[in-house]
């Protein structure tokens, strides 16, 4: 205990200098920035920015780039929240019942508690990695090939429970996503599948291409054609913090989605990602009206952030402890690191001490500044929704259209987005939603790849998944979570055929 | 904004001015892999002291995708006007043309060769439980249990793809080789033990050798490196044939003037002889011992004897093996 004292004491005299404060800052607000921008991603704006840090000592620069990587975490529920558009992929969830309580004048409330419950995750998240780094690090190893194709597929699980209305329908959705996910390159031979030619489609679909145009341009032709919900959004501004009673509704999603955040954030393999899926999925199933998800419950907001933002934090663990970056902008974390002469890996923690120290201290700084940034924009935020639809339309157009843009620089991005958008809006006009289908998009990369790992490794052979202890107990609640959550539905189905 | 568009903005301010000294406004330096990887900080530390040289800042723009393929494409269609080079390496101007049938450039007619940056050694690493303890034993239980052994590595036409594909067939092994994307994923499989063996870049490797959570059998290099003095050379082991580099060199596309070409080349010498730049690449394990592929004429030489190696390792071996064996 006293150890963990002395090296939190190390960090925070590294991390309170102010050049370092200054940096952090910055990192954040940059951060905010491009995650309430759709499309601009922290990984576009890491490698822009990563010349600007060569002249910063090497703590100076990782603590900046690391604001900007859970800045933009934060950044993207602004705009899930306020014009259902997810910036992140793991802010997808957080549009489902962020958006409908902005709809119903209470955005300050929801982005008041995804503010608030962030804040709390990533102060636990912050001592979990002080505290527990190097005994978590064996959990990352103890996942497989095997183990992530099992995680993934257990994930998949949670789509029927992501589910507003049919879960046939949604079901449907996440195999669209799973077929989607399968475009472009095969990883084990370099052959292109369901490119069609298309030289834009052979590195696949770009997750930005389908949030924009599943989402955004979606949403605003969904908006266009409803006469009456034109005014509902900005009829009522509401109060910008949440009440009492919602806070109270809130804290325990908000402690259980930082657990569930938090181990899988550990998950080297992007486990991060299944986070909130696995939050809103936990509390719909626990909350004492289902039904109200999907409609407005603050939960469905506070455990899915919370989540996101303890997840995005202990995802650092197997980059500090291991040196192995778990996802893309981990991966650029690393070369951050090796261009300022310090190569991560296991021995960092000894022979970089105040680095290492000094980054960890940082995370509880930026997540401090993230809440002092963003209480103020609150008001501002909402004011945005006051705008004449007239004038917020094409401006949302417009800023998905430079935001796809930007991620490859290419015109053909764009205009695979408005063809999205024409399917994304039929399929809402028949009922089906959006969200379980970039749930299965996600996902699905994972699975296949994971899949044909763990089969490669097996020679073939399937019993590898329940052999494994990790990966059959994975199988195993995924198989619970599908029972508990289909179950009540074809009661309620049967109830329906009697009552006729 | 990015840094093409703000080259582009400064062309176009520009207009047709006759032809002022070279060089005039920033250079792109196109690197074909994702920022952060070895090249990318090879490209880097190399560009920054050529912009010293040189007077005008080296822009580095990262156009990853399709094995680094796509960023040397747009290379090879750039303006020939020394505004914009590349960092290839020795999968895009080397192995490249065995890997990608439908390839839109040639690696040694579609440009002029500036100079080799730095070259990183190969490792032969392998989980820390591997039954073997030098590489003489290595060599011989891989040649016995190839069957049954996983090797990793980062994709089709990935470095450690082709290095392993040439050991392989030295040794005349045929293992599952697993795919991962990228050499993170593959190392942390390596650590945990999921997989066997595999052949990467001593850059990405050196932290874990260190801690001793994976082992280095051999370095496929003719002397030791000074970035890990105990792990001996394939030559010490008993298999000298295995001797490959990751090499990095700078590359304009053809047409490029000469003299615009000579001030490239010599800003590239002038980096590599400068102490600082020097320490910050053999600091990192890479390999600046072979000073004839620093020049022109020596990486055309380089280029074309690479082509012709892998062009033969991989379509008589590695490509005909099938990635999983068919059950």
């Amino acid at each position: 205990m006293s150890e963990l004292l002395g090296h939190l004491s190390l960090g925070f005299s590294v991390a309170f200098t102010l050049s370092n404060l200054g940096l952090c800052f910055v990192g954040c607000l940059v951060g905010t920035l491009i995650g309430v921008l759709p499309g601009i991603g922290p990984i576009a704006t890491i490698t822009m920015l990563l010349p600007v840090t060569f002249g910063l000592p090497p703590i100076g620069a990782l603590i900046m780039l690391a604001g900007i990587y859970y800045g933009a975490q934060y950044g993207g529920s602004t705009t899930a929240i306020l014009v259902n558009i997810p910036g992140e992929v793991t802010s997808v969830v957080t549009t489902i019942d962020g958006h409908q309580m902005a709809r119903q004048g209470r955005a300050g409330a929801a982005l008041g508690i995804a503010a608030i419950g962030s804040f709390f995750a990533g102060t636990v998240a912050t001592l979990t990695i002080a505290a527990l780094a190097v005994p978590l690090t064996k959990v990352a190893l103890l996942f497989g090939p095997a183990e992530y194709a099992s995680l993934m597929t257990a994930g998949l699980a949670f789509a029927v429970v992501l589910a507003r209305g049919s879960i046939a329908k949604s079901i449907a959705m996440v195999f669209l996503g799973l077929l989607l996910s399968t475009v472009g390159q095969d990883l084990e031979t370099g052959a292109d599948r369901m490119s069609f030619g298309v030289s834009s489609l052979s590195d696949g679909f770009d997750f930005a291409v389908l949030a924009m145009g599943l989402f955004g341009f979606a949403e605003v032709m969904r908006n266009l054609t409803v006469e009456q919900a034109r005014d509902v959004v900005h009829a009522r501004i509401g109060r910008l913090l949440p009440t009492g009673a919602e806070f109270r509704q809130s804290a325990g999603p908000i402690a259980r989605g930082t657990l569930l955040g938090a181990i899988l954030g550990i998950l080297p393999g992007n486990g991060a990602v299944l986070g909130p899926f696995a939050s809103y999925a936990l509390e719909k199933k626990i909350g004492r009206d289902p039904k109200r998800f999907g409609r407005g419950a603050i939960e469905g907001v506070a455990g899915p952030e919370a989540a996101n933002n303890a997840g995005a934090q202990t995802s650092f663990i197997p980059l500090l402890t291991l040196g192995i970056p778990p996802n893309a902008v981990m991966a650029l974390m690393v070369g951050a690191m090796t261009i300022h002469g310090i190569v991560p890996g296991p021995l960092v923690m000894t022979r970089n001490a105040s680095l290492f120290w000094g980054v960890i201290a940082s995370m509880w700084l930026g997540n401090l500044m993230l809440l002092v940034i963003n209480l103020p924009l609150i008001g501002l935020w909402v004011r945005l929704l006051k705008v004449p639809y007239r004038l917020l339309y094409p401006a949302i157009v417009i800023v998905c259209c430079v935001g796809i843009y930007s991620v490859n620089n290419s015109p053909g991005d764009v205009a695979l987005t408005a063809v999205v958008a024409l399917l994304g809006y039929a399929a809402s006009r028949l009922g089906f939603e959006s969200a379980p289908l970039l749930l299965g998009f996600v996902l699905g990369r994972l699975l296949e790849e994971n899949l044909r790992r763990a089969l490669a490794i097996s020679r073939g052979d399937l019993s590898i998944f329940v052999h494994r202890p990790v990966s059959a107990w994975l199988l195993f609640t995924g198989l619970v979570v599908l029972v508990v959550a289909v179950l009540p539905s074809i009661r309620s189905r049967r109830e329906e055929v009697f009552v006729e | 904004m990015r840094p093409s568009v703000f080259v582009f903005a400064v062309v176009l301010a520009l207009p047709l001015q006759g032809r002022a000294a070279y060089p005039d406004r920033p250079i792109t330096m196109i690197v074909p892999f994702a920022a952060g990887g070895p090249t990318d900080v090879v490209a880097r530390i190399v560009g920054e002291s050529m912009s010293r040289t040189l007077g005008q800042q080296i822009v580095v723009e990262n156009v990853a995708g399709a094995g680094g393929t796509t960023g040397v494409t747009r290379a090879a269609q750039a303006t020939a006007d020394g505004y914009t080079i590349v960092m290839g390496h020795m999968g895009t101007h080397g192995a490249a043309p065995a890997v990608y049938p439908d390839l839109k450039y040639d690696p040694a007619k579609s440009f002029a060769p500036i100079g080799m940056a730095a070259g990183t050694p190969i490792l032969v690493v392998a989980k820390k439980s591997f039954p073997a303890k030098d590489f003489k034993e290595f060599v011989a239980y891989v040649k016995a249990n190839s069957e049954k052994l996983n090797e990793a590595h980062a994709g089709v036409g990935s470095v450690s793809f082709t290095t392993c594909a040439l050991f392989n067939s030295l040794v005349g092994a045929k293992p599952t080789r697993v795919v991962y994307r990228g050499t993170g994923p593959a190392l942390n499989d390596l650590v945990s033990g999921q997989v066997d063996y595999m052949c990467d870049q001593i850059v990405n490797l050196v932290p874990q050798i260190q801690a001793g959570s994976i082992r280095a059998y051999a370095i496929a290099l003719p002397q030791r490196s000074s970035a890990l003095p105990d792990v001996p050379t394939t030559k010490e082991g008993g298999l000298p044939e295995y001797q490959v580099s990751a090499w990095n060199a700078l590359f304009a596309p053809k047409g490029t003037p000469p003299d615009v070409l000579k001030k490239l080349s010599g800003a590239l010498t002038k980096a590599l002889a400068d102490e600082g730049t020097r320490k910050r690449l053999l600091d990192l394990g890479a390999d600046l011992s072979d000073k004839a592929a620093q020049t022109p004429e020596g990486l055309a030489k380089l280029v074309d004897s690479e082509v012709a190696r892998w062009n033969k390792v991989l379509k008589t071996v590695a490509m005909k093996e099938p990635a999983q064996p068919p059950k």
